[in-house]
């Protein structure tokens, strides 16, 4: 099954750096550096994904106490901190030609900074508790604090500041972007949709046998 | 239970000695290291008044279980009768109680050092403290909690809480900061159901998931 999983993933970033860099045209006003974008979009929304599989997770493993949901929270939400942290180096790359800088503390960059550093905090409770079970418990229950914020750190935030460019895809209304750009972006989506379902599988199965091998 | 650690409280007033040096400790470096410019210190002051809140929050919130942790009453909490959700709403108001009387007095002394004209705005700002510390003390008694049995507790509670306190402080420092500019609490209105949504969510989750911190 995971096998499946990586070799269709493989296949779609094949066809996604093809169609991102062969079939796109070169973007009018931002050039080259538009492309950043087939990869820079897709790896916030995998992330927002791999952060609601991890809530829900945390929920049933809260419920039903299984371990099996336990562990998928843990591997969803490893994999979303680091799509979120690639979304965040590529945007900084793609920041620094276009808007003159690596950084600024813009509403959405910033809202994407605390979710990342929110979900760090995360990882670092995983680690702090030699207790496997009460380990779980407290993740599952800094999950369902964590993801319930991301709303309200977003309306936070963008009260706050604001000055990116609105969201590329998501708007009311036809999109401004040509049709072809369009279809790469998502194919690219697709791509590393696979990519984060794979390491997310891969990740729940490493997760299983350290526990086999804790326990033997 | 809010009642024996207010008890508690009032018998040693440990806590609260050391959080009213430590605020008055706390004024004086933000003095020491911003200078004596008024009218720069003027404009950061909101900001500065909410470090000084959540800084000894987090001081305090953090020991709201090591009552129990010293004096071996763990297990009389994991055994004690009942819902343990009235465990939580009890450190809640105790923590929540405690809190307000240093803000209130580290308002007093913002006032006395800095200069503040509060004017007409007090009921109002009142609002506003008291609204984003019940979202600080929510989070925090389930934090404090979790990180109570924990390795590096005093480390792991600030990383916890401090990012997911972002959006109850971006509201609480504008909403002051807009009603120490003499503006309508209207205005600020937008803040208002900000904070009173984080709040909300923040209680819930409390309630809800408090039972499975305490398993164990």
């Amino acid at each position: 099954m995971s096998a499946w999983l990586g070799w269709l993933a493989a296949i779609g970033l094949a066809v996604g750096l093809v169609v991102g860099f062969g079939v796109a045209p070169r973007e009018a006003t931002q050039g080259t550096v538009q492309r950043i974008m087939y990869l820079h979009v897709p790896a916030v929304w995998v992330a927002y994904v791999a952060f609601t599989v991890g809530l829900g997770a945390s929920i049933v493993f809260l419920a039903r106490r299984r371990p099996g949901a336990d562990r998928l929270a843990h591997a969803a939400c490893e994999v979303g901190t680091v799509f979120l942290g690639v979304n965040i180096a590529t945007g900084a790359i793609w920041g620094k030609p276009t808007w003159g800088t690596w950084w600024t503390w813009d509403a959405r960059l910033t809202s994407v900074a605390v979710v990342f550093v929110m979900f760090l905090a995360y990882l670092l409770l995983r680690g702090a508790i030699e207790d496997r079970e009460r380990g779980a418990r407290y993740a599952a229950v800094l999950a369902i604090v964590a993801a319930l914020n991301i709303p309200l750190v977003h309306f936070s935030v963008y009260w706050w500041r604001t000055l990116h460019q609105p969201p590329s895809l998501l708007k009311a209304g036809s999109s401004t972007m040509p049709a072809v750009i369009v279809a790469a972006l998502l194919v690219n989506f697709v791509a590393l949709g696979l990519l984060g379902a794979y390491f997310v599988a891969r990740r729940t199965r490493l997760l299983a046998a350290e526990e086999e091998e804790a326990l033997a | 239970m809010a009642w024996k650690d207010l008890l508690v409280e009032r018998r040693s007033k440990e806590t609260l000695n050391a959080l009213l040096f430590f605020s008055l400790a706390l004024l004086f470096v933000f003095q020491f290291t911003l200078g004596p410019d008024r009218e720069r210190l003027a404009s950061v002051l909101p900001g500065l008044l909410w470090l000084g809140f959540i800084l000894s929050g987090v001081l305090g919130l953090g020991r709201a279980f090591l009552v129990e942790h010293e004096n071996d009453c763990w297990e009389a909490l994991l055994l004690a009768p009942g819902d343990k959700s009235a465990i939580y709403l009890g450190k809640l108001l105790g923590s929540l109680a405690l809190m307000l009387v240093v803000e209130a007095l580290v308002l007093a002394l913002f006032v006395v050092f800095f200069n503040v004209d509060l004017g007409p705005s007090v009921p109002s700002l009142a609002l506003v403290i008291a609204l984003g510390t019940v979202g600080i003390a929510a989070v925090g008694t389930l934090f404090a909690a979790m990180t109570a049995q924990v390795r590096a507790r005093e480390l792991l509670f600030p990383v916890l809480l401090l990012p997911v306190l972002v959006p109850v402080l971006l509201g609480t420092v504008k909403a002051t900061e807009a009603l120490l500019l003499r503006e309508a609490l209207s205005s600020v209105g937008h803040w208002l159901t900000l904070l009173i949504a984080a709040d909300l969510v923040y209680l819930a989750v409390g309630v809800l998931t408090f039972d499975v911190i305490l398993e164990g």
